[in-house]
């Protein structure tokens, strides 16, 4: 079948009147009694002046329209369940169904934050017993859950630093060293926490430039941000060089926990010398990425920092769980959730820590690193270039486009959404910014040989159509619920809310 | 071993593609003396039966009737919205920056935002926040920047605001020069008093407008917004929006409306779950949207010129404005709106508004049986939404608590540490889950522990 | 390189000056500028009586890949902004130099002037991220 006729035909499935918004299929006065409590007579105290004029604009459709909905909403999406998805930085492992189904027992999910813990003590164990475990898995002294994804994680650790350098009286200090190559959350992060972030080059080798933080380094240093494995793919080998440099200082060493999948077992961000660690568990513990939520962001730390963590946590005395607050831990940087943090996260985790146990942590690391590079191998055998070719892959690596965008004319962004035709989604593209037509790849552990295979065929077969057709490739892809979408009309012409009258055509 | 699908012939295979002996040999960039041995204090895996049995057996303990809200609510959560939530489409795709592998995902936010905008009465929505207090923390960042015309970064911030969400505001704002400012509530209505606020504020962001407030008090919301935008302080309100089915949108408060519009999400379909994952919301009008933090969906067209959805107004947020983001939030709470945006859809506003009229009547009902006790007296005799304050005269509310849950009952949320001034007051909410059986069975406990705890310490 | 007229004074960080009279100055962003960063989604603009320092902050140029800080090449008060560009953006990529200005300046300090480069040494200055 041509793509011209593959195009029509999708065409003709997604124009059907099914697929409009759901407020093009509402009926006035179509209700769901269902769902509605009774009607009851009761009196009603509210001042007319505080009262809604005319009800809000919600859909009116029955239950079985709202199923249907968004069950073939949920058919347009790709997703790990359905698809191989190697997004590099990202970590998109099989979410094992066991750990949703155990999260959500009844027992759990009634559980209303501010009872009393002498009736959630099942609770409370799960997510002492997980702060222990990702104490020991990262070598650092304590762990707070609270923070809600991985970025109020950040935030959390680099506060500490503030606060840490604050109740020393150490207050000169103002900048915060980031590496060119950091998740754009990092410097963000800093200047939430006051500070100006100063970026360091990284060498061609991928390893940061160490003249380079000698020289920015000095008594305004507050600390430093890193990624290790770093954000292009490979482990930074002078870490421990690096913590001795910025600690003779006087700053801090923050670890952005992305990439733990590569070394979770093997080596520990503690012993390598870090302060501060956030991990996102909904990378390394396989929690679900839900299209963008919720994630966790656990924040772990070196003994000078203990007083700072965010609150609350959870303690044990021995015969009763309780939660610790800020009466215990007065120097906290205090409270970064109205309750606990995402609970229901944090128990898909500790479900998944068990289901691993001690011998299936380093296999994860063992695992997605063997799959990384014998994809970094295979695909350089089929002639792409690599971003750090001396280098092993850790759980991921880098391809780069150049080369293609340059002779080709066909970029990153071509080859990404022609794979989405090829019914793989597509790796991280344009991360890290420092490398040109990048393609950060990460398959993860839990992808089995021929799915790799697969994808490295899928690859090759675009090439040569990239230098047989490259039209057409740029114009991918073909066979989604969509073509490439105008981004710039979305952002010119602003259209963010439904409103009535207005029909999808 | 578990999740990992390698053959030895597989491993074998890949090894020698690689070119090195063992898997080992692949983490030779590591120096050595950093390597670890066996992580002891990790307990030996389980197999899923097992897990299972473990944890039926956390899950299983005492289910008590619970009258607690201060702020996660307990109602009623239709069947089929977790079936489809978790339907592994949703469940476990990513963040939809490809977006013709998204259309699911992006067009159920568009859906989303514009629920929340027709809800709040405002012109736009983001995708959500991670919750409530840390949504109000974001919206006071969102304040300073878009209020151009106060070069202050001062905020008055109501102590009849749930008293985490302004610690946890505290926590996120104090790094960048913010300060919060209490301003009073009267201790007969629980409310803010209008004529009690300075004639002349001086230079100010922002006003935080709690409705209901922290007490289930609702606040003369017309008044103080109009107050505020005279003296040139943006609105940021703090709202329930399943009270929204009832209550005046913050965008039709006073003259000009609310500015900013955050709240928690949870009442919408979410289980309560131990405290998450819950979603802030967030909403502004039009000339706001590109101080809002978070993700946006758009919708625009493809290539063929076919309607569609992508993420929009990216250039704000932290992967490309780095350090100059509008702040570093880089997820929304995806699955958690999936649920919300699915709740409002099956039951429509007039499901809305009955879940808001019957917590409101069985409130009323509730806190009218309980007046009744000896002992028992209402804290404010303004009028509230689902939720009310009583005192106790001459019991501790911690002793009273205690011995509600020992009878089967939480009886609220004990205001002793956050509220001082109120003496020995609980907060106590019925939400539409309280039958009239529920509700007489709260009565008969209190009305036995008072009697007790009274007649014991007399 | 994209082009870059010679009766202009143009900043590093790739805003142009133009003389209006004596005094006054009106400021855009460079050709090259503009194609770096893609199509126009946004601006913001000063206001207005503004009081400018060299090397304010004081607008935002916003694409769809990025939003760039425009830093006043020149101290003084903002006396006109372009306000076209609120409904047409893309003013900015079509004509840099002509309709796609951004603001004017009644300069308080000319010397400021001898800080900016002409337009060879501008594209001089960008000829290596040329491709």
């Amino acid at each position: 079948m041509s793509n011209e006729m593959k195009r029509n035909i999708n065409s003709q499935n997604i124009n059907g009147h099914q697929d409009g918004v759901i407020f093009e299929k509402s009926h006035s006065g179509r209700t769901n009694a269902c769902q509605s409590p009774r009607e009851s007579s009761a009196s009603r105290v509210i001042p007319a002046s505080l009262l809604r004029e005319s009800p809000p604009l919600l859909p009116e459709v029955s239950e079985m329209q709202a199923v249907r909905h968004f069950t073939r909403l949920s058919q347009k999406n790709f997703s790990i369940d359905t698809h191989f998805y190697p997004l590099g930085s990202c970590t998109m492992k099989y979410n094992p169904r066991a750990c949703n189904t155990l999260a959500m027992l009844p027992g759990f999910l009634n559980y209303h934050p501010l009872a009393p813990v002498e009736t959630g003590q099942g609770f409370m164990s799960c997510l002492y017993e997980l702060q222990e475990i990702l104490k020991e898995v990262t070598g650092m002294k304590e762990v707070s859950l609270t923070p809600m994804a991985g970025a109020q994680g950040e935030f959390a650790g680099m506060a500490m630093i503030r606060a840490y350098h604050d109740a020393r009286g150490d207050t000169a200090r103002c900048e915060v060293i980031c590496p060119d190559a950091a998740h754009g959350t990092n410097p963000a992060t800093a200047v939430m926490c006051g500070y100006k972030v100063k970026e360091i080059p990284t060498r061609a080798d991928g390893d940061i430039d160490i003249e380079a933080l000698k020289e920015v380094i000095g008594p305004q240093t507050a600390g430093i941000m890193l990624t290790n494995p770093s954000t292009v793919g490979v482990f930074e080998r002078r870490i421990t060089e690096i913590a001795k440099i910025v600690h003779d200082a006087g700053g801090l060493l923050y670890y952005d926990g992305a990439n733990l999948n590569a070394i979770l077992g093997k080596v520990r961000p503690g012993d390598m010398g870090f302060d501060v660690i956030h991990m996102n568990l909904h990378k390394t513990f396989s929690t679900p990425h839900g299209g963008g939520g919720p994630g966790a962001g656990p924040v772990g730390v070196s003994e000078r920092l203990i007083p700072f963590l965010p609150v609350p946590m959870v303690g044990y005395d021995g015969d009763q769980y309780h939660w610790l607050t800020k009466k215990d831990r007065p120097q906290s940087i205090g409270r970064l959730s109205a309750f606990a943090g995402n609970a229901g996260v944090l128990m898909r985790a500790y479900i998944y820590a068990r289901l691993l146990g001690r011998e299936g942590m380093p296999r994860i690391a063992e695992y997605s690193t063997l799959n990384a590079n014998y994809m970094m191998v295979e695909l350089q055998k089929k002639g792409f270039d690599l971003a750090f070719p001396s280098r092993r892959a850790t759980h991921e690596f880098i391809v780069t486009l150049k080369r293609q965008a340059k002779t080709l004319d066909v970029s990153a962004m071509d080859f990404a959404k022609r794979l989405l035709d090829y019914g793989y989604h597509a790796p991280t593209t344009y991360f890290p910014l420092l490398v040109p037509e990048c393609f950060l790849i990460e398959p993860t552990e839990t992808e089995d040989k021929d799915t790799l295979d697969g994808f490295i065929d899928a690859m090759a077969k675009i090439q040569s159509e990239a230098e047989t057709q490259a039209d057409m490739v740029k114009a991918a892809p073909y066979t989604l619920p969509a073509r490439r979408l105008d981004d710039v009309r979305a952002a010119r012409e602003l259209d963010i809310v439904w409103k009535p009258g207005e029909q999808t055509r | 071993m578990p999740f990992i699908p390698h053959t030895e012939t597989d491993v074998k295979q890949m090894l020698a593609s690689i070119g090195v002996n063992d898997i080992e040999a692949l983490f030779d960039e590591i120096p050595a003396e950093l390597r670890i041995g066996l992580l002891d204090k990790v307990p030996a895996g389980l197999n899923e039966m097992e897990m299972s049995r473990l944890m039926h057996v956390r899950a299983s303990g005492p289910q008590p009737l619970c009258f607690i809200g201060a702020g996660a609510y307990e109602h009623h959560i239709p069947a089929a919205i977790w079936e489809i939530v978790t339907r592994g489409e949703f469940y476990s795709a990513y963040t939809p920056y490809q977006a013709e592998a998204s259309q699911g995902t992006l067009q159920l936010i568009y859906e989303y935002q514009t629920m929340m905008a027709h809800l709040t009465g405002m012109e736009a929505s983001n995708a959500s926040l991670y919750d409530g207090a840390s949504g109000l923390a974001e919206a006071v960042l969102m304040a300073v920047r878009a209020n151009r015309k106060s070069k202050s970064k001062r905020i008055l911030m109501p102590a009849s605001v749930n008293p985490t969400y302004r610690s946890v505001v505290q926590t996120i704002v104090e790094n960048q020069g913010i300060t919060l400012e209490l301003v009073d509530y009267q201790l007969d209505a629980g409310c803010i008093d209008v004529a009690s606020l300075p004639a002349d504020p001086g230079d100010v962001a922002a006003l935080v407008i709690p409705q209901p407030n922290f007490f289930g008090v609702l606040e003369d919301v017309n008044a103080l917004t109009d107050w505020a935008h005279v003296h040139g302080l943006l609105v940021i309100a703090v709202v329930n929006p399943t009270s929204l089915a009832l209550l005046t949108p913050p965008g039709e408060w006073g003259e000009q409306g609310a500015d900013v519009v955050c709240g928690e999400g949870q009442p919408l379909g979410v289980p309560l779950a131990g405290g998450g994952p819950y979603f802030g919301f967030m909403c502004c009008n039009l000339k706001h949207v590109r101080q809002m933090p978070g993700r946006i969906v758009g919708r625009t067209v493809d290539a063929d010129g076919k309607p569609g959805f992508a993420l929009t107004l990216q250039a704000r947020e932290q992967h490309i404005r780095r350090s100059k983001a509008t702040s570093n939030i880089c997820t929304n709470q995806g699955l958690v709106v999936a649920a919300a945006t699915i709740y409002m859809t099956l039951l429509g506003a007039q499901g809305l508004n009955r879940v808001a009229n019957s917590s409101h009547q069985n409130t009323q009902n509730l806190a009218a049986q309980l007046n009744a006790i000896d002992g028992v007296t209402m804290a404010f005799a303004s009028p509230t939404f689902h939720e009310f304050v009583i005192k106790l005269d001459g019991v501790s509310a911690e002793d009273v608590l205690g011995a509600l849950m020992a009878d089967g009952v939480l009886g609220g949320f004990n205001l002793n540490a956050d509220y001082p001034a109120l003496g020995e007051a609980i907060l106590v909410c019925a939400t539409e889950t309280k039958t009239a059986a529920d509700i007489a069975a709260y009565r008969d406990a209190l009305s036995r522990v008072m009697s007790r705890l009274k007649g014991g310490a007399a | 390189m994209s082009n870059a007229p010679s009766h202009l004074k143009y900043a590093k960080s790739h805003e142009w000056v133009e003389s209006v009279s004596d005094d006054t100055y009106r400021i855009g962003i460079s050709d090259h500028a503009q194609d770096l960063l893609g199509d126009m989604v946004f601006i913001e603009l000063p206001e207005v009586g503004q009081a400018l320092s060299a090397q304010d902050e004081c607008a935002v140029v916003e694409s769809v890949k990025a939003a760039s800080d425009v830093y006043s090449p020149l101290s003084g008060e903002v006396v006109a902004i372009n306000e076209e560009l609120v409904e047409n953006p893309d003013l900015v990529n079509r004509d840099a130099y002509g309709d796609g200005w951004l603001f004017t300046v009644k300069a308080s300090d000319l010397s400021e002037l001898e800080a900016l480069m002409s337009a060879a040494e501008y594209i001089e200055l960008n000829s290596d991220d040329d491709h």
